[in-house]
């Protein structure tokens, strides 16, 4: 009960916020026609319409990551967090009601984003709700991501670290924009030690219906979500405590 | 029995002593209020007795519930209005308020009534769809006891709860902290004597983590050797008579 109050007012807050609504839902889909537009005129099998969505709905879920580090880091410099400590609240909740909001939001934003991609050609096929599915392991680890960034930085930190650095970073190296065997080396080692190539891999896979393709990007997508959360909890309890 | 009892309550932060074994008690009912100089020990005293920090040493008793062995119950029967303002600034004041309605656990119809209760006690009528985060700083700390007061506690903590208000604002919430005398036991801290003297059954004054002197304002006053309670403030702490 206390942790579905507090995700309504977690979800509250996000949806509210129009900017949220423009880089959630808008940027993507910005760049969904963008790079088809690109796509239709100089023809890049990377930006091939099967190829391109799970690719941007990733990129998309970045934003969630952002989402929820603002949303906490902000109830921490504002005292509202020390105000809800001191209520019978206890660490699961806040961390239920932190993460809750956020995978509905992440699944209506992949929806979105196919949706948007089947009006633009992509064949409607029953993996398409298979792909939309497996955006919840992925949106895992990018709301422990948040819920981490949200409690160890400050709001103003977050709106670099996070809006900036992670979205471009996770782009980057998560195989969306450019072809990570064109630049190889220590580059393409670094992209595949981290989970956001794997992401985009395995939804690529998800939505072809090769699901033997799935292995083994679902497990580091898994365990990379896992222990990310696992990290943010104890830094969450952390801050808890140093309140 | 006290509403509030501490005993030999300590907090040290590696070599510095913020709270140096604190000795108080508050009846149930008072209008208790903490005064002292920046880095007196106020804030962190109110952070042991709500259960936000855990005390090196020592202990309190809230209504007989000990601070460090029964945290969970102690967090049911207080309520704290921070320093700087709590609120929810994306939801209106309605949401702020079942906020802590749905956080205490209270079912829909008394979450109404309570809601309709405070919202009169506090005139928060005319507002009451406005989004938090919109409204002045008089209305926003206004709300934000409003959130303290409306889970029925038995100790609000008050943490200067008029700090950087204008004049009319202030002399309104001075108001409504005089309704709740004899109802709840309310421990205010705040860096205005004038406040302390007006609203307070008795005050504590506290220096370096330790409490100099803890009665009504009148014999602070008479010990101190003056009628003005601000000059009396200043003797204590500095030492002088």
């Amino acid at each position: 009960m206390r942790a579905y109050t507090f995700a309504v007012r977690n979800t509250k807050e996000i949806l509210r916020d129009p900017l949220n609504l423009a880089f959630g839902l808008g940027f993507p889909l910005v760049l969904l026609l963008l790079l088809s537009a690109i796509q239709a005129n100089v023809p890049v099998s990377l930006f091939e319409i099967d190829s391109l969505t799970p690719g941007i709905a990733v990129f998309g879920l970045s934003f969630m990551t952002l989402f929820s580090a603002t949303l906490i880091s902000k109830d921490r410099s504002s005292s509202l967090l020390r105000r809800l400590y001191t209520t019978p609240m206890t660490p699961a909740d806040f961390i239920l009601g932190y993460t809750l909001p956020i995978v509905p939001i992440a699944v209506i934003q992949s929806v979105v984003c196919y949706l948007a991609a089947v009006i633009l050609g992509l064949d409607v096929t029953v993996n398409i709700i298979y792909a939309v599915l497996f955006t919840f392991p992925v949106s895992v680890l990018y709301v422990g991501l948040g819920l981490l960034c949200g409690s160890i930085l400050t709001d103003k930190q977050v709106g670099g670290i996070c809006g900036a650095l992670l979205t471009n970073l996770s782009a980057w190296l998560s195989g969306v924009w450019f072809d990570l065997e064109l630049v190889g080396g220590v580059f393409k080692k670094i992209a595949h030690a981290l989970p956001f190539v794997h992401a985009v891999e395995l939804e690529r896979a998800v939505l072809a219906g090769d699901f033997g393709g799935i292995f083994p990007h679902l497990w580091w997508v898994l365990g990379y979500g896992i222990a990310i959360l696992v990290l943010a909890v104890f830094c969450f309890m952390r801050q808890m405590k140093k309140q | 029995m006290d509403a509030v009892r501490t005993q030999n309550l300590t907090k040290k932060y590696k070599d510095v002593v913020a709270v140096d074994g604190l000795d108080l008690s508050v009846r149930p009912g008072e209008l208790f209020s903490l005064l002292g100089v920046n880095g007196a020990g106020k804030t962190t005293t109110i952070k042991m007795l709500s259960c936000l920090s855990s005390p090196t040493d020592g202990d309190a008793y809230l209504n007989g519930k000990s601070i460090i062995r029964d945290t969970s119950e102690v967090k049911r029967i207080i309520a704290v209005s921070p320093q700087e303002t709590a609120i929810a600034p994306g939801l209106s004041v309605k949401e702020n308020l079942e906020l802590i309605c749905g956080v205490h656990g209270f079912p829909k119809n008394k979450r109404e009534a309570k809601i309709g209760e405070v919202s009169c006690a506090l005139s928060l009528g005319s507002v009451m769809k406005k989004k938090a985060g919109k409204l002045s700083g008089g209305w926003q700390r206004r709300l934000s006891i409003a959130m303290a007061l409306i889970s029925e506690p038995e100790i609000l903590f008050l943490d200067e709860p008029t700090l950087g208000l204008d004049v009319i604002a202030r002399s309104e919430l001075w108001d409504i902290i005089r309704t709740l005398k004899g109802k709840v036991t309310v421990i205010l801290t705040t860096h205005y004597m004038e406040e302390a003297e007006a609203l307070s059954d008795r005050i504590g004054i506290m220096r370096e983590g330790r409490l100099l002197i803890c009665d009504t304002a009148d014999n602070i006053k008479k010990s101190a050797g003056t009628d003005n309670f601000e000059e009396a403030f200043i003797r204590i702490v500095r030492g002088v008579k």
